[in-house]
């Protein structure tokens, strides 16, 4: 099993059109993902590369049974975009757009609240299941199937903690990128729930960078209720206080927020905390080969 | 993006808020101009920079008289003023905020900001005025209250009475929850993510005002506010940084003297980590971002090389979307145009990188091609350090 995607994953893309969506598309398709539908308003009735281009994102559902979202649209009107997909009842939103207005993304969490759609994002590289379902901006060569969940704030960061879990044997259940932002639609804790729920994932690995407190809710979640073993690396150890490193949540603000009292928290939960970004693969072939705890 | 404590207040004072009568200076003589037109006795003078902690560095003065501003006006313009945040170099005043001084009875706090865990705007405030709230809510937690500003709905009347009344203003409730009301709006409405007044006032005479001001916006929505975005003031930030920031790059100038150069955040800050245990300083934090073209490769390595502390540098990148050979093009062009002399490590992974590593190796240029982080990282600072 996988979780959020797999082969049943019915894909539309909104911001289909544009370059970044155009190509990410026939990236996704190339690795095997159906995608059924594009949306971009104005745009209805045309085919983009051989997909069908709709005006709505509910007349896209409507028509071909989309059941994930994947969305391009730019920064100024990317909160409508995700809204406009929670609104035609899409199960799953991923949101690759970066630059995101916090409180755009402050309405979009209300907004939700209203339905069940789950949002992943935005700013992230996207979510795969290797080998079947790949919807993001991830190089899908890198991954392979197995049973080990990776989650993430940050996006190529991520691609290294694969490449060194593929290059050791260990395949990936699903890699879930979560966004590098304040205010995102899912969280390490909901992530770690989702990997819970999978019978097949037995190992995790979570990534996490400076700012905010979501790594040490993790931690928490991770101590009551993971029986699996967890590696984790926090990013931004040498980050200067109050500065904003590249992702507009990465900032340790008023002495909070920092890599070491999130490793802290972690490695107290019985999370296996490396320090050096070039041992995740190891610590997780040895924590898979250890005794569970 | 940070403004001055000035143009806080103009926008406070936009949205309703009181603040006290001032004028901003750039001259000693535009400051006895101000006080004169004041009229006020004690006059305060307050260097305006983007750090806080200015007090204590000598950036704030009382004055007594019009000749007295102008005399504190000529030390403190162009002064290096040093603050806990500015760091050990400080920052040079080159304007300063001339403004009436107040009878004060009572300081308290008041801030907003962007609570992630509630995933909404949050009004924080507190009895303990003056004082840095951070260490308020580690001393004493139950000093701070909170009320959310919710998505829609908004900052609601009872929530800022609520919060008057927590803080001990029961007569001046009105005054107060007017004030709360307005400060929400004007966090909303500019897509703030910082507002801190510290101290908010309450005078003799009953007034309630912003004695200082400091705000922070969202980058991210500054092409919705053109007024705010016109308010930058780039004397206040690292020449280098604004350079890369106007090619879209995000480059944060450091201490160290390992430079290095990744495309993504995250891979960024782990890349400085690694530097750093392997026993080396990172001189910056660069990110090229996730779809770099050559031109932009070749811009960030200038950039990052016109450190003149830099010693060696470390290139990391994973190519996904990102072409390997695509990069080492980049980087080997810019390398001869610019005839490079500090030694470099590559590292290279991901798309097209055996086409990427020739590219390098063939170019004649003293690249060290690295395998791995940990080679790269071992291998730059032993550079850096000249024992390789």
């Amino acid at each position: 099993m996988s979780v959020l995607v797999d082969r049943n994953t019915r894909l539309l893309v909104q911001g289909i059109t544009g370059r970044e969506g155009s190509f990410h598309t026939q990236q996704c398709a190339v690795y095997g993902t159906k995608v059924v539908a594009g949306v971009t308003p104005g745009k209805g009735g045309t085919t983009h590369e051989g997909i069908v281009v709709f005006n709505t994102v509910a007349e896209a559902v409507a028509e071909t049974g989309a059941n994930t979202s994947m969305i391009f649209v730019p920064p100024p009107f990317a909160a409508d975009a995700i809204m406009e997909a929670a609104d035609a009842e899409v199960p799953l939103v991923v949101c690759i757009t970066e630059g995101i207005p916090t409180l755009d993304m402050v309405r979009v969490k209300e907004f939700l609240q209203r339905g069940r759609t789950r949002l992943i994002g935005p700013n992230c590289p996207g979510v795969i299941t290797p080998g079947e379902c790949k919807v993001g901006i991830m190089p899908g060569a890198i991954h392979r199937t197995g049973e080990v969940g990776v989650i993430s704030r940050s996006g190529t960061l991520t691609y290294e903690a694969v490449a060194q879990l593929t290059a050791r044997g260990i395949g990936q259940s699903t890699c879930i990128g979560i966004g590098g932002d304040p205010i995102i639609g899912t969280s390490f804790v909901d992530a770690l729930s989702l990997f819970r729920e999978d019978s097949r994932t037995r190992g995790i690995v979570l990534i996490g960078e400076i700012g905010g407190s979501a790594e040490e809710a993790a931690a928490v979640y991770a101590r009551e209720n993971l029986r699996i073993p967890v590696v984790a690396y926090i990013a931004g150890r040498t980050a200067p206080p109050g500065r904003r490193m590249g992702h507009a949540g990465a900032i340790v603000s008023g002495g909070t927020g920092t890599a070491a009292e999130k490793g802290e928290a972690l490695r107290l939960a019985g999370v296996h905390v490396v320090e050096n970004p070039a041992g995740i693969g190891q610590a997780m072939a040895e924590a898979l080969a250890g005794p569970s705890r | 993006m940070k403004i001055h404590e000035y143009q806080a207040k103009a926008i406070l004072r936009r949205f309703g808020v009181a603040v006290p009568r001032g004028e901003v200076c750039f001259s000693p003589r535009e400051a006895s101009e101000a006080a004169s037109r004041l009229g006020a006795s004690p006059c305060v003078v307050k260097a305006q920079i983007h750090a806080g902690g200015r007090g204590k560095g000598g950036g704030v003065k009382l004055a007594r008289s019009v000749t007295e501003v102008e005399a504190l006006a000529r030390q403190i313009i162009g002064m290096t003023l040093v603050t806990p945040q500015t760091g050990p170099a400080g920052r040079r005043v080159r304007r300063i905020l001339v403004e009436e001084g107040l009878d004060i009875a009572r300081e308290m706090y008041l801030g907003v900001i962007i609570d992630r865990v509630q995933g909404m705007p949050m009004i924080i405030a507190s009895v303990e005025g003056g004082m840095d709230i951070e260490e308020v809510a580690r001393r004493s937690p139950e000093r701070i209250l909170r009320a959310p500003i919710r998505p829609g709905l908004g900052f609601r009347p009872f929530q800022a009475r609520k919060l008057a009344y927590g803080l001990g203003l029961e007569g001046a409730t009105d005054l107060a929850a007017r004030l709360m009301l307005a400060l929400a709006e004007a966090f909303e409405k500019t897509d703030a993510t910082l507002f801190e007044i510290n101290p908010m006032v309450v005078t003799h005479s009953g007034g309630l005002f912003a004695l200082d001001a400091k705000m922070d916006f969202d980058d991210n929505a500054l092409f919705r506010h053109p007024e705010i975005r016109e308010l930058r003031d780039q004397d206040e930030e690292e020449p280098l940084e604004v350079e890369a920031s106007s090619f879209g790059l995000s480059y944060i100038k450091l201490h160290g003297d390992v430079g290095c150069m990744v495309n993504g955040a995250g891979l960024a800050m782990a890349t400085m980590d690694m530097i750093q245990l392997a026993g080396g300083t990172p001189a910056n934090f660069l990110d090229v971002g996730g779809g770099a073209s050559t031109d932009q490769v070749s811009n960030a390595l200038r950039i990052l090389l016109s450190d003149p502390s830099v010693k060696a540098v470390l290139i990391n990148i994973f190519g996904g979307i990102m072409r390997c050979d695509v990069v080492a093009q980049g980087v080997v062009d810019s390398a001869f145009r610019m005839g490079v002399k500090v030694p470099m490590v590559v590292r290279l992974e991901g798309t097209n990188v055996e086409e990427g590593r020739g590219i390098l190796l063939g170019s004649g240029l003293n690249f060290t091609v690295a395998d791995g982080m940990q080679d790269a990282a071992r291998k730059v600072v032993a550079l850096a350090k000249g024992s390789a």
